[in-house]
């Protein structure tokens, strides 16, 4: 397997006075509370994951959880306590300014819940912002940024200011600031919440669309747990500093780790969550009857079809071959069964 | 009981005032007090006592330590001065080579770096002001005397006024579009018409080396100050002190440190044109959102164009309310810096005024406030330029303007060459309009003050006697009658019962400074007039800001009406007035009025804005009519706003109350005015500013520390 892109180990980040020496009386054990009894604030607790190439990682926690801190600390934007972080392999803490900048030019893009454009700066003054840094002419980077303007679908928008736009409007641009360099590495931090329900959504398949065009290594922070269960490949649980559950979005759903996660699982329809894969008997490929279902489609997608038959329904690969079965009773169980019902 | 108990604040306030009527019935007038022979005048007498303190002998009245404190602090005028006079002449003598002898030469150091800055801001105003006028200087300094008498023909000849106007003209549109453009070729025809070219043009070259200048150190300092703390801690003081020192004051030291003339009346500009403009970027870096700066450090931005790509635009706003401060600071500087010998429409507006040709004052004061307002929307619109991208332009499109210069520079001289020929023997017209040739509308507006002054005469002095013995000269005895330590205690009292113990100890102390220097009683006629003025501003300022705001269109029309009255220099202020009061109290007292009006109603309006239009509509839902709203829903949340808008008023009219000596009062302004002619008048005129500054700071500390609390009593930011 290829090295990942993002790699942590024990990040810490804590803030106060005397944080660095406290950190190192504490041997690797911090506790929240006599921390705070010191003046400290532990913001991330004991982080360790990696993220690999391609690979969206959503980071979901409540306001306080320290997801925020967390991203700030693999973006060096505030400098963790202690622990390492490797970026391609790169020990990022011990970069120098220069280097960090040249990282930060070629290889990272950034997206900010309050957009954080610039005010004076026109929309496709501000996508060519960051290229402008990097030393790019004026033509060169304002034809890249036209680009970018229609990558993300402002057209004939590119000259408004940013007051001049709606929330969505402006977070494009924030998209398309932070893709302007092309990074390999996409941090966002919670670019949909400042936003209305509906754009959210609009928002969230835009930004599929283009993440299936561009792969990219993502980072992903939200607060909001149907937004990650939408679009992560892996979601990592935060509380109060401490990464709670790291995992897939199916086995968050079927065997959440701790209590904290198994309440935010309790409301979500697993349906819309998990395939086929994850509930089929790869055991019994045996008696089964002529439908034949991918183990990569949704069980909403399915059901239907799945429910109407009376024998047990085969699953196959993307290559045709028969790797399972799964019969209606196993649909209804998991749409119904093991939910706590609240009256 | 009850009641007591209810309102506890009301009674602290009660008892306060009690304690202090009774300390001022208790305490009897000395026979010996007259306030004419005040302790100030250094005339020896030997009714004066005396004390000897670092070796300076001071003299001055005794009388009863609670009537008047002792001037304990006498000593300090004589020290700065001392000092000073030590700086410069006696200080860290060193060797430096000196150019026109070719010899080293021994000098004290502050002597040569206060030389060397004069040689240098000399140059820099010679400069623009040979580009603009012609002469001799700039050449000079680059070759020498010899050299220019053997080739005349390198004397800078000047810019024809034509091509100034219409350069003006042109940059305005390429700035601001038509509108400007239009303006400001009608303004500068103006000037030059009016045989005003000299003079302006003198006084908007002390202005292009004093404005960007002040610019550049306010940023710059701005930039350190939000950059370490440990600098801005630093600053901090002299920023406090130096917001509501009036200009005068700086004058004085100055005048020691850097002579007489255009180059030190820069350096004191900068002195007082800075410290706002450091305020206001530091107030606009501090309120960039932090996810902006993440962006920009996520974009790969070094620490350089974090801070002029990312925060310095973001803050533009802050920063360009700096700049129009600096440009509002420096003009109103123009003038008074003419009391050192600075050239100018300053200098011909003071002149006119001392000769009381009200005219001439009125004409001089008008093109001051031209140049004024076109420098300031210039520089506005510069700042609001934008750049065209996809314009897809030819060169003639791209460079149209500078093409059009060149075209208007080739006219202009042939226009000239024309004049010379054709005003064979008088004065070339089409060149410079020279002073007093234009047209001159002086004695048209003489006659009008003549003729309003024959006919109103009597309404004007019935209102002038009325006026000063029926409120002036009351309210000014009352003042007097204040024993010091009365004064002190209800200054104090309040401090301690807005802001505690901490609030109190700091207007203590900056009470005990100002009645232990030997001017208390020229500052409580100081304060006296200050008072008067303020009261009379605010109910006005606070009537007609919330009559506007009853409609939308008042609104911006009154606040566009304040800030072309902010653009004018302060000394304006006093033409018309003099025009209807002549030379008496009532005059300064309406300058005052006028100029300090402008932030009362500017911040009334503010405040009644910044009213959350949620709340307009819940009091709507609730029935209320439009007084109960205003009076239960706006003005409560708005008041701290308006507080702001007070402390403003006041630094107002302090500054106007100080430049009115110029007029005639009897009050610490008259004072510096005097010391600026005293040899010795350095210590005593920054003593002086002092005393006014800290008068300013006790009211400013009392209203902020209010305002704070209120705001986080009402939940507002």
């Amino acid at each position: 397997m290829s090295e990942p892109v993002i790699k942590c180990e024990s990040v810490y980040k804590i803030f106060g006075e005397n944080a660095e020496t406290m950190l190192k009386e504490a041997n690797g054990n911090v506790d929240a509370k006599t921390f705070q009894e010191n003046g400290c604030i532990v913001g991330v607790n004991n982080a360790s994951f990696e993220v690999s190439k391609g690979e969206m990682l959503v980071v979901m926690g409540l306001s306080g959880s320290g997801k925020s801190t967390l991203l700030r600390c693999i973006s060096r934007l505030t400098d963790a306590t202690g622990g390492k972080i490797f970026i391609e392999g790169q020990d990022l803490l011990n970069l120098n300014n220069k280097e960090l900048i040249d990282l930060r030019r070629n290889k990272m893009g950034m997206v900010f819940q309050s957009f954080a454009l610039l005010p004076h700066k026109t929309v496709v003054e501000n996508i060519a912002f960051p290229l402008q840094i990097k030393g790019i002419n004026t033509e060169d980077s304002i034809n890249k940024a036209m680009d970018m303007v229609k990558l993300v679908g402002l057209d004939g928008r590119e000259n408004y200011f940013p007051r001049e736009l709606s929330g969505g409007q402006q977070q494009r641009v924030g998209i398309a600031r932070s893709l302007a360099v092309e990074p390999d590495i996409w941090f966002l931090d919670e670019p949909f919440s400042a936003l209305d329900p509906l754009i959210r959504k609009e928002m969230q398949d835009e930004f599929l669309r283009l993440q299936e065009k561009l792969q990219k290594t993502i980072m992903f922070i939200t607060h909001d747990f149907d937004e990650a269960l939408k679009l992560a490949d892996r979601i990592a649980i935060m509380k109060d500093g401490i990464i709670e559950q790291l995992d897939t979005p199916a086995n968050i759903v079927l065997n959440p780790a701790t209590e904290y996660v198994r309440k935010f699982t309790e409301e979500v329809p697993r349906e819309k969550v998990l395939l086929i894969e994850d509930v089929m008997d790869s055991t019994n490929t045996e008696d089964i009857g002529d439908l034949k279902v991918s183990k990569d489609e949704i069980i909403e997608n399915v059901a239907e079809k799945i429910l109407t038959q009376e024998k047990t329904v085969a699953v196959i690969d993307n290559n045709n071959n028969i790797v399972g079965s799964i019969n209606p009773t196993k649909i209804i169980n998991t749409v119904f069964g093991g939910r706590k019902t609240n009256n | 009981m009850e009641l007591f108990k209810k309102y506890p604040k009301l009674f602290q306030w009660i008892f306060l005032l009690i304690v202090f009527f009774a300390l001022c019935f208790a305490i009897d007038v000395p026979e010996t007090y007259k306030f004419i022979r005040g302790q100030a005048e250094f005339v020896k007498d030997p009714n004066q006592s005396t004390f000897v303190f670092l070796g300076k002998e001071v003299r001055y009245y005794a009388f009863d330590v609670f009537w008047r404190l002792p001037p304990l602090l006498g000593w300090l005028p004589i020290w700065i001065n001392d000092s000073l006079f030590f700086l410069m002449n006696d200080w860290m003598p060193m060797e430096f080579w000196n150019e026109d002898t070719q010899e080293y030469k021994t000098r004290p150091l502050v002597l040569q770096i206060t030389r060397n800055l004069t040689a240098f801001m000399t140059f820099l105003i010679e400069l623009i002001r040979e580009i603009l006028l012609g002469g001799l200087e700039t050449i000079v300094a680059f070759t020498s005397w010899d050299w220019i008498d053997a080739n005349p023909w390198a004397e800078l000849p000047g810019l024809p006024w034509t091509i100034v106007a219409a350069g003006s003209a042109i940059l305005a549109y390429k700035l601001g579009g038509r509108g400007l453009a239009i303006f400001a070729g009608l303004a500068m025809t103006y000037i030059s018409i009016f045989g005003q070219w000299k003079p302006s043009m003198q006084t908007l070259s002390f202005i292009l080396v004093a404005a960007p200048l002040s610019f550049i150190f306010g940023l710059s300092l701005g930039i350190a100050a939000f950059k370490s703390k440990r600098v801005e801690k630093a600053l901090y003081p002299i920023l406090l002190v130096m917001q509501t020192m009036p200009q005068y004051a700086v004058l004085v030291p100055a005048l020691v440190l850097f002579g007489v003339g255009d180059h030190a009346a820069v350096i004191i500009t900068m002195i007082v044109a800075v410290p706002p403009m450091i305020l206001l970027t530091l107030l606009g870096l501090r309120a960039v959102p932090p996810e902006v700066i993440e962006a920009g450090r996520m974009s790969g931005c070094n620490n350089w164009q974090l801070m002029f790509k990312v925060l310095i635009p973001t803050a533009r706003r802050d920063i360009l309310i700096g700049v129009n401060q600096v440009i509002m600071v420096c003009f109103s500087m123009a003038v008074i810096s003419a009391f050192i010998g600075a050239k100018g429409l300053g200098f011909n507006l003071l002149l006119a005024l001392n000769q009381l040709n009200i005219g001439l004052a009125l004409e001089a004061g008008l093109c001051i406030s031209l140049i004024a307002i076109l420098l300031d929307k210039m520089s506005l619109a510069w700042a609001n330029k934008q750049v065209d991208y996809f314009g897809n332009l030819n060169f003639f499109q791209r460079n149209k303007n500078s093409l059009f210069f060149g075209l208007i520079m080739i006219v202009g001289i042939a226009l000239a060459y024309f004049g010379s020929i054709y005003f064979k023997d008088g004065y070339n017209y089409l060149f410079e309009v020279p002073h007093n040739k234009g047209i001159s509308t002086a004695d048209f507006w003489n006659k009008g003050v003549d003729w309003i002054f024959d006919t109103f005469f009597v309404y004007i002095k019935a209102f002038n006697t009325w006026l000063i013995v029926e409120v002036l000269q009351p309210m000014r005895a009352l003042y007097l009658r204040m024993p010091a330590i009365a004064t002190i205690v209800l200054v104090v009292g309040a401090g301690y019962l807005i802001g505690g113990a901490r609030s109190a100890l700091v207007v203590c102390g900056l009470t005990l400074f100002i009645a232990l220097s030997p001017w208390w009683d020229r500052a409580l006629v100081t304060t006296y007039m200050a008072t008067f003025g303020v009261i009379v501003s605010c109910i006005i300022g606070f009537t007609v800001g919330t009559l506007c705001f009853q409609n939308k269109h008042s609104t911006k029309f009154m606040l566009n009406v304040c800030d072309i009255f902010q653009t004018f220099p302060s000394f304006v202020y006093l033409i018309p007035v003099m025009m209807l009061f002549g030379i008496t109290d009532t005059s300064v007292l309406i300058a005052v009025i006028v100029y300090a009006t402008i932030p009362a109603t500017r911040y009334t309006i503010e405040g009644l804005r910044s009213v959350p239009s949620g709340l307009h509509d819940a009091a709507t839902m609730s029935g209320v009519t439009k007084f109960q709203r205003l009076f239960k829903i706006e003005f409560p949340l708005a008041f701290p706003h308006m507080m702001l808008g007070l402390n403003q008023t006041i630094v107002f009219a302090l500054f106007m109350v100080i430049i009115g000596a110029f007029i005639g009062t009897e009050d610490l302004g008259q004072y510096i005015l005097k010391a600026l002619s005293d040899k010795k008048g350095a210590g005593i005129g920054l003593t002086l500013g002092i005393c006014v500054a800290f008068i300013g700071l006790i009211f400013d500390n009392l209203i902020r520390t209010w305002v704070d609390k209120r705001k986080k009593h009402l939940g507002i930011d």
